[in-house]
């Protein structure tokens, strides 16, 4: 518990730090990453020791508001979020110091970033309600201004606004449900609360899942999600996607443990956001061609994928059904974890892409793979991660949620060909849209100026994603230890104990293992032929040409394939989800000398149900106008009559 | 000592009424700053056999901001901004004052229901905090320059600090956090808008700032 605190210290030390020394840019970033660094290092002793089957621990040190405690604690459940926070962050804040070079500012940059981290490891090992939700605000507020941090630039000052509207609405449900908990418990501590009774219990699920949804991103509370990622320096976004919206999982796991055993309905509710927001989140990510914006898209499937996890463990556990609950909770947990991971993978990628061309802009990239090959086999890794595939560790969550939902299914459970329908949908369109993402940024042949010049990374970015690649790999590997690894967390989750079904558990991933295997045997056969094409071109005279050269007299590097036209058919057979704009003008006459295509895919969520809403909220609001006359004397009389009907009633 | 203590009250409550039927602005500045010294005086007399440092260090700290420097400040404000004189009333002085004896009956009978743990001894407070906050919101709405707007926000600030002395044993960080936001709000705020006002529109009458609006 002292190492924790001392870690939470170190962090904030190291930001302040970086603050003061705002002016010497590398004094800066070395006080702000190694505060990150240290303070993850100091932290994890506890953490791990904690997952590794350490006695819980709680701390209350004194606090001078007259409203809840400061009371932090460590359990399985704290100490596995606080692992997969810490863990990434500092890894980001090694990457931060080779993004950030020279880009000026460096000492606000790692103060709000050191501040984020400390904010996100709080909120999860917080035991006060109190406590929490200014955690939670901390964390919305840093991160705010790593979003807003180009502020010159209007789009980022827009992400920001949606960012910080929508965090907020989100808190506003987090209010009431923390006000319904503790109203009933008398207590802001989270010792104290307990089960409500069933409406309220529904009505506070319900709230949970719309204050920690806006956080997560569940669609269609995911508007945020899209604008904000991409404006935020790299290294944040990882961040931001990798860990930050976890902390929204983490949020409805703590939830469910105070309002205790679920009913059916809950499981269903999780079963349709995560089916909703994974696959309209693939199906945004298809149609976009901002790199970033179609990870963050991808940040929105994924969290879609853990919700139907949840929603498996949910339905497995108020059917009485043991071991589905474990496989849908323990591959909820272990993608947290995996996602964590190749989408942090992910963005250090696409932030080496951005900084060496320039661009996010994917219509512009191509190539960059002989230029960049460290990143390019990195980003190779993360996204065959990503799309599910074995050997590599997204394989390994999803792989347990699909064999919960096929156990449900041989029980005659509805819900399980439901998941299985989605959860293979979304597979499917992931690994389109990054064969997409992935062919069109690192294969072909640059398609503008700065992609040709691209420069490999230096190595303090390349070494965090090697680092996460290799974690990729080893995760997918020892899949079976991973879950032995969470499954103190998973058994505080489900309730159950898991020494009770481990020989059921131990059966049901044969299959794992096997394919884990043969996946192994395929990639050093693979191996094996390249050895041999090697050793035959030996010696040989081999001629070089352009990719995709496709045999025309004079190739140009705009005949490629570009990433719209890659994802049309698909996009086309999805149009109306997509509400996709397309501005064209076609060649004309018998000589015609130019021609004009552009599509853009706004959100349509934002297009057709926020938009809408807030501008009728904005007419509403002219209404009242006449209010607003401008004289403080009425101003003020407004607030004194206010107050004296509130004192009446109260006291009347 | 609890006669002491009354009659303290029995003055603030007196000093507010001499604001009320202030006509001119110099008189308004001297009750309130007398009505400060008094506040000042009260939790020293109020808590005579337990005087701590602390709360002598308070009582001066709030004595010198609102008897000394608050009022020096409006004075010279006054002399430098070449203001009227007059007070210019939106509710004239004789009415104002009927208000005042309404606010004091109705700050009364709010008093008793209102229940303040740690004021028993003290019955007069509670009443008094209220009436002191009733004045300052009616000097605020009722007054047409900016200046005397700054005195109702003093006011206003007095019963909050009176109201604030009943729970000054079990709370005192409270209360120091209180007064800490007055200096803030008090000095920084009204008198960054005085100037700016006097400034842009070569006058002080807060009413017609509604020539800014869009």
């Amino acid at each position: 518990m002292a190492l924790l605190l001392l870690a939470l210290l170190l962090i904030l030390l190291g930001g302040t730090l970086a603050l003061l020394l705002g002016r010497d840019e590398k004094l800066a970033s070395w006080a702000g990453a190694g505060g990150a660094v240290l303070g993850a290092l100091v932290g994890l002793v506890p953490a791990l020791e904690t997952l590794a089957g350490g006695p819980g621990t709680t701390l209350r040190l004194p606090w001078s508001l007259p409203l809840g405690g400061f009371v932090i604690g460590l359990d399985p459940l704290s100490a596995f979020f606080l692992v997969v926070i810490l863990g990434l962050c500092a890894l980001a804040a090694v990457y931060g110091t080779g993004y950030l070079r020279g880009h000026g500012r460096a000492g606000s940059a790692w103060f709000f970033f050191d501040a984020l981290m400390a904010s996100m490891a709080l909120a999860v090992v917080a035991r006060d309600a109190v406590l929490f939700l200014i955690a939670w605000e901390l964390m919305t507020l840093s991160s705010y201004f790593l979003v807003v941090r180009d502020d010159e630039d209007e789009s980022a000052r827009q992400a920001g606004w949606t960012y910080l509207i929508a965090a907020h609405l989100g808190t506003a449900a987090l209010l009431l449900f923390f006000g319904l908990l503790s109203r009933q418990a008398g207590s802001t501590s989270f010792d104290a609360f307990g089960p409500l009774d069933a409406r309220l219990s529904g009505l506070a699920f319900l709230l949970s899942l719309a204050g920690f949804g806006v956080k997560a991103g569940f669609i269609p509370l995911h508007v945020w999600l899209p604008e904000a990622h991409p404006a935020a320096p790299s290294h944040v976004s990882a961040v931001m996607s990798g860990v930050m919206i976890k902390t929204g999982i983490y949020g409805l796991l703590r939830a469910w443990i105070f309002l205790g055993p679920p009913p059916a309905w809950w499981g269903w509710t999780l079963l349709g956001v995560g089916a909703v927001s994974g696959i309209l989140g693939v199906l945004f990510a298809l149609a976009q061609h901002d790199l970033k914006r179609l990870l963050a898209y991808h940040s929105v499937e994924n969290i879609g994928i853990i919700a139907l996890g949840l929603g498996v463990g949910l339905l497995g556990s108020a059917h009485g059904l043991p071991l589905v609950a474990l496989l849908g909770f323990g591959g909820a947990l272990l993608h947290v974890l995996n996602h964590a991971l190749f989408k942090g993978l992910l963005f250090l990628g696409a932030g080496a892409v951005l900084n060496a061309a320039g661009t996010r802009d994917m219509e512009h990239l191509g190539g960059l793979l002989k230029r960049m090959p460290w990143t390019g086999a990195c980003f190779l890794i993360a996204s065959a991660a990503i799309c599910g595939l074995p050997p590599l560790n997204g394989f390994v969550s999803e792989f347990l949620i699909f064999l919960g939902a096929f156990l449900a299914a041989s029980h005659g459970a509805p819900w399980g060909p439901v998941a299985i329908g989605a959860l293979a949908l979304i597979g499917g369109l992931a690994l389109a849209c990054f064969t997409k993402a992935f062919g069109v940024v690192f294969l072909g042949e640059p398609r503008g100026e700065r992609a040709a010049k691209a420069q490999e990374a230096p190595w303090s970015m390349r070494a965090p994603m090697v680092v996460l690649a290799g974690l990729c790999v080893l995760v997918g590997l020892g899949g079976a230890l991973a879950l032995d690894w969470v499954s103190p967390a998973l058994s505080q989750v489900s309730g159950l104990r898991l020494e009770d079904f481990l020989p059921a558990l131990e059966e049901a991933l044969g299959p794992l293992q096997l394919i884990t295997i043969s996946a192994c045997f395929f990639f050093l056969a693979l191996a094996g032929l390249i050895a041999l094409r090697s050793s035959l071109l030996a010696g040989r005279e081999r001629g070089e040409s352009g990719t995709w050269d496709c045999g025309y007299a004079a190739p140009s590097a705009r005949m490629q394939y570009t990433a719209s036209s890659f994802a049309q058919p698909l996009t086309e057979l999805f149009a109306p989800f997509l509400c996709a704009r397309e501005r064209s003008a076609g060649p004309e006459g018998l000589f015609p000398e130019r021609a004009t295509f552009a599509t853009e895919t706004p959100d349509a969520f934002r297009e057709r149900l926020y938009r809408p809403a807030f501008e009728g909220a904005l007419k509403a609001a002219w209404k009242l106008r006449w209010l607003q006359h401008g004289r403080i004397q009425l101003y003020v009389l407004y607030i004194a009559l206010t107050l004296m009907a509130l004192l009446l009633w109260r006291l009347g | 000592m609890s006669f002491w203590v009354d009659a303290l009250i029995v003055l603030v409550v007196l000093t507010n009424l001499r604001v009320l039927g202030a006509s001119r602005l110099s008189a308004c500045i001297r009750a309130v700053a007398v009505q400060g010294a008094l506040l000042g005086l009260l939790p020293v007399l109020a808590h005579l056999d337990a005087l701590t440092g602390r709360l002598l260090l308070q009582a001066a700290a709030s004595t010198l901001l609102k008897a000394v420097v608050f009022p020096w400040l409006l004075a010279r404000a006054v002399r430098e901004a070449s203001i009227q004189l007059e007070v210019e009333p939106f509710v004239g002085y004789t009415a104002s004052l009927t208000a005042g004896l309404l606010f004091w009956g109705g700050a009364f009978w709010l008093g008793q229901r209102l229940p303040v743990p740690g004021a028993e001894e003290l019955r007069l407070l509670v009443p008094t905090a209220l009436f002191t906050i009733f004045v300052g919101l009616f000097l605020i709405v009722a007054r047409r320059k900016a200046l005397t707007q700054v005195l109702g926000y003093l006011v206003l600030e007095n019963g909050i600090y009176t109201f604030g002395m009943a729970f000054a044993e079990k709370q005192p960080l409270l209360v120091e956090l209180g007064i800490l936001l007055d200096v803030f709000m008090g000095v920084f705020v009204m008198g960054i808008t005085l100037y700016h006002i006097s400034r842009e529109f070569d006058h002080l009458d807060a009413d017609r700032l509604s020539e800014l609006r869009d």
